[in-house]
């Protein structure tokens, strides 16, 4: 078994969009629907302010309530790592899994289904990095397996704090923002 | 206010009549054929190089069953290791863009009206060829002038000189790079080129003013930018607008707008006081240090307090920050850098301050870029022109190092000192890139001759006589890229996919259109291959393996004075030029002196412009992929300043400037704590008024169109273009 998991360094991410525009080249998304988009936020009072900056998508959470309320089973914890993935045939469109989300991270395609980032399981199945990690010109993001102890997300995880987002919403996120 | 310019309002209020009747017809006509093959299946990918912007990154395009899929970087590419930026990433909708030209266009009404007729190739070259020729035969060769952005140009240039053309300019000199390269030169004797020389990923302190990379995607430099923050190095940032890079800073300096030059003569001047600068260096390199020193002692961080708005502690702090790290600190040139019409000699006091560090030729500094050698082809010699260029008459403008864009279009509205009557515009949107849009028009009324080449029908195109429909850059080959970075490369744009419709390649429009001036003799070789061949043999290479690789990367060498590389400095006195005798021979000041920007019109704000990550220029709104990433510009207005105005983020307004121009559209406020109060910014690029750029057309609004006035730099005729002013006007 692997846990695969994505650590993305806030601290290099200029939030340029490019992880948005290889996902939707790469996996042909439908105009005006993204599986990963970027929150920039700005704090503090002009002119001492500070901002952070997140490359976000589904977060492939261990404990996935999308999953859990999916009446048809279309919504599952692949084998491979353990990405959670939608079967678009199985998915009779309830939109249950849609508002299950704490992340927003899912959205109904239009041809019916509901839809999200999938860690681009097509690449990283032949031992590739997903499309968003693979064009980041920052180099800002990670990917690996949480359960080796020698991946580099595990090691960057061990020596560097880090965050993950709504901890409290109890989904175990498998997206982690370095500081 | 002029006629033109009203007339201009209206025929772009009035929506465009676009495209013609005869598409169909044509599209068949230029695709016969392709119907008949088989359809490819499976998956194949072609290196090539990115076109979405100058930086030319080497790509791998990847076609899934006969259909562009992707674009990646190439993994041997020094300038994108292997990742392009999301405009490069996002290239491909250039070739799905809804809003291409697709077939060559002969204007059908008056000029600006955009009502067209389709012709064939051979129709408009043959209609553009005779008007040349008339030109040619009432006014000479020289009274055809031509606009140009990017390698593409190339093989028109060559045409055009073949004719005898002499006038030829592009807006990345006078409105953009040209005031950080002559400051440059005038202090090192050398500019600093594209990709700039600037060693971002050594670099132990870097200083961005007014630059906002990461916000500016040249691909290579954030990501180096991204390196240094990852080690850790010290940015320091001054800018009007908390930018991207600000909040990467550990010193974001809220510059008041246009006193960036008090600022850095105030560095300096603690520098020299507190005797941190390189003492060594100065004394090997430098010329006139003694007389610089007296010109800048009046500069202290107390002086420059009231101008900037920086206190004078922390300009202390922050030049001690830079000596502390120095010589692996880097004062970064910029880039655009046409701000106030003094943009030369800020320029040249960043230069003076990046040699005050000794970073200049140094490992964190500046670098010295290796070469290689690609021979041209053997062309025969372009006929000699008795007259002189028209773009900077009696070298009005003693420092320009290239030709004046608004200098040509100076000479076509007066006819002085002879003449202008055609323009061929390729791949630049002179309306959007020029100050001053009416003086545009208006020099194009004075042609007989307006042509242009380009992928979408810009503003520029609508103005045209004839609109020449030109491939996209994965469609086509180009002339070699023969780069000059830290190691030398050479690579090969070719083709990925077929053009769609009727689109040419610009060397094929370039050799068409010199086969119809007679101009044969400069055309020895009939296909593109055959060129390039040519040429990659020259230097032991051949399109073969170029096709193959992308890419070949020369010899490396050394790039530090430390590895090697001899110091020298082709200025007038051979050495690093503090004090500018020849400034001073032309009756300019030979160490940079500050002149406090104008303050504008009570309450009013300073409109600022600059970059998006997701889009190049003007050239790109109406990508379907990049306009899902950023679709409108925004309008940045001080949180407290939208609060007094009653303005809230998302709200639509107009902006109106100084002279009274309205902006065509409406664009949404961005009310934010991340600019200062005294000025507002929005991306370039936005508020298209073309008919053709119909996925683009009213979105957001146009900084071009308000840019009525400018400065002009008296050392090199750049267009200082931050000195306009706007009030803010809520919609109804
Ligand atoms: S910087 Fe971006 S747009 Fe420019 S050439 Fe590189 S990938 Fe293309």
């Amino acid at each position: 078994m692997s846990r695969l998991a994505m650590v993305i360094d806030t601290r290099r991410c200029v939030g340029c969009q490019d992880c948005v525009v290889a996902c939707k080249t790469e996996n042909q998304t439908p105009e005006g629907f993204n599986r990963d988009w970027i929150t920039y936020i700005t704090k503090g009072r002009f002119p001492t302010l500070s901002m952070s900056i997140q490359s976000e998508r589904c977060n492939h959470c261990d404990d996935p309530p999308c999953v859990s309320c999916c009446p048809t089973g279309a919504s599952h914890v692949h084998d491979f790592g353990g990405i959670v993935l939608v079967d678009k045939d199985e998915c009779i469109g309830c939109k249950a899994c849609v508002a299950s989300c704490p992340y927003d991270a899912r959205y109904m395609h239009p041809d019916g289904y509901a839809d999200k980032c999938t860690f681009c399981v097509h690449r990283v199945e032949h031992g590739q990095d997903p499309a968003c990690v693979s064009v980041c010109p920052t180099h800002c993001m990670y990917f690996g397996d949480l359960d080796d102890p020698e991946s580099e997300v595990s090691k960057l995880l061990a020596s560097r704090k880090h965050y993950s987002l709504l901890p409290e919403a109890g989904t175990k996120p498998r997206i982690f923002y370095l500081e | 206010m002029n006629l033109s310019r009203r007339r201009f309002l209206k025929i772009a209020g009035a929506g465009a009549a676009v495209a013609a009747t005869a598409t169909g017809g044509l599209v068949a006509l230029g695709r016969s054929g392709a119907a008949a093959a088989p359809r490819e299946r499976g998956l194949r990918t072609v290196p090539t190089f990115c076109d979405v912007c100058f930086w030319k990154c080497n790509a791998i395009a990847t076609v899934r069953d006969g259909a562009l899929w992707k674009i990646e970087g190439n993994p041997i590419d020094p300038l994108s290791n292997g990742r392009l930026c999301p405009r490069g990433t996002g290239g491909v909708g250039a070739v799905s863009d809804p809003d291409r030209l697709r077939t060559p266009l002969l204007r059908a009404s008056v000029r600006g009206e955009e009502r067209w007729t389709a012709v064939t190739w051979d129709e408009a070259l043959g209609y553009i060829a005779e008007k040349m020729q008339d030109i040619k035969a009432k006014y000479g060769p020289e009274a055809v002038a031509m606009f140009s952005h990017g390698l593409g140009g190339a093989f028109l240039k060559h045409t055009l000189k073949a004719y005898g053309a002499i006038n030829l300019a592009a807006p990345s000199f006078a409105q953009c790079r040209g005031p950080r390269d002559v400051g440059f030169e005038l202090t090192f004797g050398e500019g600093i080129g594209s990709p700039e020389r600037t060693d971002i990923a050594n670099a132990r302190c870097l200083v961005l003013i007014g630059s906002h990379l990461g916000e500016n995607m040249h691909n290579s430099q954030v990501q180096e930018l991204a390196e240094a923050v990852g080690r850790g190095a010290t940015i320091i940032v001054a800018d009007p607008r908390f930018s991207i890079a600000a909040s990467k800073a550990k010193h974001y300096l809220p510059v008041k707008p246009g006193t960036d030059l008090a600022l850095l003569l105030a560095w300096m001047n603690v520098l020299v006081a507190e005797r941190l600068y390189d003492q060594d260096y100065v004394a090997a390199h430098g010329f006139g240090f003694d007389a610089f020193a007296a010109a800048i002692a009046s500069y202290t961080p107390e002086w420059a307090y009231p101008e900037t708005g920086i206190a004078p502690e922390v300009i202390r702090e922050t030049a001690r920050e830079m000596a502390r790290h120095r010589p692996a600190t880097l004062v970064h040139p910029g880039r655009h850098s046409t701000w106030y019409g003094d943009d030369a000699q800020r320029s040249r006091a960043i230069a003076l301050l990046n040699a005050l560090l000794g970073s200049w030729g140094r490992k964190g500094g500046f670098y010295t870029p290796a070469s290689m050698t690609v021979p041209g082809y053997p062309y025969p010699p372009y006929p000699r022109s008795g007259r002189a260029k028209v773009d900077n008459p009696d070298h009005k403008y003693p420092f320009a190092s290239e030709a004046i864009t608004t200098g040509i279009r100076d000479a076509t509205i007066s006819g002085q000192p002879y003449p202008i009557k055609g323009w061929w515009v390729y791949a630049t949107n002179l309306l959007q890139a020029l100050p001053d849009q009416a003086a545009t028009i208006e020099a194009i009324q004075q042609l007989d001759l307006l042509a242009v080449v380009d992928v979408v029908g810009s503003e520029t195109a609508g103005w045209a006589d004839v609109v020449l429909p030109e491939a996209t850059y994965l469609e086509r080959y180009d002339d070699l890229n023969v780069e000059l970075f830290r190691q030398p490369f050479v690579a090969l744009r070719q083709p990925v996919v077929e053009p769609p419709h009727d689109q040419k390649a610009n060397w094929w429009i370039a050799r068409e259109l010199a086969l119809k001036l007679d101009l044969a003799a400069f055309y020895p070789w009939t296909t593109i291959e055959e060129y390039l061949d040519h040429r990659l043999r020259g230097a032991g290479l051949s399109l073969a393996e170029l096709q193959t690789k992308g890419l070949v990367r020369g010899a490396p060498q050394p790039i530090y004075y430390e590895d090697g590389v001899p110091p020298t400095f082709p200025t007038p006195s051979q050495k690093i030029e503090f004090y500018s005798v020849q400034l001073e021979q032309k009756g300019f000041d030979p160490v940079p002196r500050y002149t406090p920007p104008d303050p504008g019109p009570p309450g009013a704000f300073r409109l600022l412009f600059g970059r998006s990550p997701v889009h190049t220029f003007s050239r790109t709104q109406t990508n379907p992929i990049l306009a899902q990433a950023m679709t409108e510009n925004e309008l940045w207005v001080n949180a407290s300043v939208a609060q007094r105005l009653g303005l809230a983020t998302g709200q639509r307004v107009r902006l109106r400037n100084q002279d009274g121009v309205r902006s065509d559209f409406a664009i949404k406020v961005r009310a934010t704590e991340a600019i200062r109060p005294d000025c507002v910014y929005m991306v370039h690029g936005f508020g298209h008024t073309a008919g053709m750029l119909r996925h683009a057309r009213g979105r957001g609004a146009s900084d071009a169109q308000l840019i009525t006035a400018y400065k002009t730099d008296p050392l090199m005729g750049g267009t200082g273009m931050n000195v306009n002013f706007v009030t803010i006007e809520q919609e109804a």
